[in-house]
């Protein structure tokens, strides 16, 4: 046996939305310190199969287990504490509009981590840095430029330090520089603290930085998997044209 | 349970009877987690303050212009007959009792009922509620607990609040057709009100604020995606806690009656 320790695994999951099928049967093991890209059309469902990882949806049926937990299982206490150990990054960054950009970020490490007051501050000093908007610290979510807001909802997620990360379009609408940034970042973090990764992207440049496996999801189930040297050289069409 | 509902019930009963399940799961899940460190004070005097101060100046505005009015109408009827000295004792009663709870209850309904279904709402949509859910913040005890105990509390001050500026107003209308001292006028007062007046009047308001932030709370917190979900929050908001408030007072007033 390899000692590679299993963080996420996923097996037959099933959802739908009323009548629409959109997730038929998913299959999907992630291990320790291993960053996973998930490649699909818009609409297929790779967000819906993040939400399904916490909690926030639930499966119709199938196995959703995380770091050990069966997450359609656990209390809401129970959830509560498996969620503290994971990081979700949403498509839609999801600010809190009422709050000021530190506010953003002191608001779940004031509930969630051991650090004093002082050490809060220089936690999201120090996140903002790693994103770039040390500048913006003072100002309010409306006042922030779109990718500027993409890179707040980064920051606030990467400030608990995680043990795994779930990030939803990470790069879409950066500029290639700060994607770039960013996929630096999200390979940092899986170096220095063994973090392991899902990450919903159609930006290609990212998914060559970050992926160690690249799954693709066709009609409500992976299709291919594979590195991305693999499938770049793949002769299936639909792969292909992640591609060109 | 839902098969015999479609069975024996019309559509619009069902969904009544759907919304009234969920604000009495709603009711049980405040006052599981209000109990539950961690507690959110910085929040909940924020709401505190900002529920008091949005709706300072228009439930004022009306609560003076209710005193004025009653004031005015009751002169002509009771002048005539010498009777000037009455009003006092007359439009406190009604205004104390009956109409200064229940106009400044519907008023919150609609300002400050709307203003938490429409945040929530729009906090909902945007997901800035399962963003909280997710980082292990509980959102409920954030945003519902505290939005819903700020009203309870805030909505009753706001009421004693109008009444007195209603009494104020019916001096000032007095005031133009009598010569009646202002400390005479409020010494009457005092001498009409009993316990049986104040107290029921004041527990009701207690309802009615718990009320309309659960109602705002509920509506908001449980939209729909979509950003039409948002408008559609803040105004069932309105209706459902304006109709409750109605139905609260109507209670109250059997119940008052029954007890006294
Ligand atoms: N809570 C929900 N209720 C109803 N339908 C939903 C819900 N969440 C997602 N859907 C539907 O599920 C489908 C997949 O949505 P999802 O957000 O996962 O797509 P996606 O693969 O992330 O697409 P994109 O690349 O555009 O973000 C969509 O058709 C969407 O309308
Ligand atoms: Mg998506």
């Amino acid at each position: 046996m390899d000692n590679s320790e299993i963080v996420i695994d996923i097996e037959h999951l099933k959802k739908s939305f009323g009548k629409t099928e959109i997730l038929k049967d998913i299959n999907l093991q992630v291990e320790r310190g291993e960053t996973v890209v998930t490649l699909g059309k818009s609409g297929t469902g790779k967000s819906v199969t993040l939400k399904c990882i916490v909690g926030l949806i639930y499966p119709d049926s199938g196995k959703v287990n995380v770091l050990g937990k069966d997450i359609p299982e656990l209390t809401y206490e129970e959830l509560q504490y498996i969620r503290k150990k994971i990081g979700f990054v949403f498509q839609s960054a999801a600010l809190y509009d009422s709050m000021s950009v530190r506010e953003n970020i002191e608001f779940p490490l004031d509930r969630n981590s051991d650090l004093d007051k002082n050490g809060i501050t220089k936690r999201v000093e120090e996140v903002l840095s790693d994103v770039g908007l040390s500048d913006s610290i003072d100002k309010m979510p409306s006042e922030l430029s779109g990718g500027m807001r993409k890179r707040l909802g980064v920051a606030r997620t990467i400030a608990l330090k995680p043990e795994i990360m779930l990030w939803d379009e990470p790069t879409t609408g950066l500029d290639p520089a700060t994607a770039r940034e960013i996929s630096n970042l999200i390979v940092d973090m899986q170096k220095k603290y063994k973090v392991s990764s899902i990450v919903v992207t159609h930006d290609m440049i990212c998914a060559k930085i970050v992926a160690d496996r690249i799954v693709v999801l066709k009609d409500g189930t992976y299709a291919n998997s594979g590195t991305y040297d693999e499938l770049v050289k793949s002769d299936d069409e639909f792969v292909r044209s992640f591609f060109e | 349970m839902f098969n015999f509902l479609n069975t024996y019930f019309p559509k619009g009963i069902q969904n009544a009877l759907i919304q009234i399940w969920g604000l009495a799961e709603f009711t049980e899940r405040y006052f599981k987690e209000i109990f539950k460190p961690p507690y959110e004070i910085k929040e909940l005097i924020r709401q505190f303050f900002q529920i008091g101060n949005k709706s300072l100046g228009l439930v004022g505005v009306t609560g003076f212009i209710i005193g004025f009015v009653l004031a005015l109408q009751a002169i002509p009827t009771l002048q005539p007959f010498g009777a000037t000295a009455l009003i006092p004792a007359m439009i406190s009663i009604s205004i104390i009792r009956e109409i200064g709870p229940v106009i400044t209850g519907l008023i919150c309904a609609g300002k400050i009922g709307s203003g938490i279904g429409a945040e929530l709402g729009s906090m909902k949509v945007t997901e800035q509620i399962d963003a909280m859910e997710v980082s292990a913040c509980n959102p409920f005890k954030f945003l519902v607990v505290t939005r819903i105990t700020a009203t309870t509390l805030m909505i009753p001050l706001l009421i004693i609040y109008a009444d007195t500026i209603a009494l104020i107003g019916g001096y000032i209308a007095l005031s133009i057709v009598s010569d009646m001292s202002i400390s005479l006028y409020f010494s009457q007062i005092f001498d009409t009100l009993t316990f049986e007046d104040i107290i029921p009047a004041t527990v009701k308001t207690f309802f009615f604020g718990f009320t309309i932030g659960l109602v705002g709370s509920y509506k908001g917190y449980t939209a729909d995606r979509g950003t039409e979900s948002v408008g559609i929050a803040a105004n069932t908001s309105v209706v459902v806690s304006s109709l409750m408030v109605i139905i609260w007072d109507m209670l109250a007033v059997q119940l008052t009656n029954i007890l006294f």
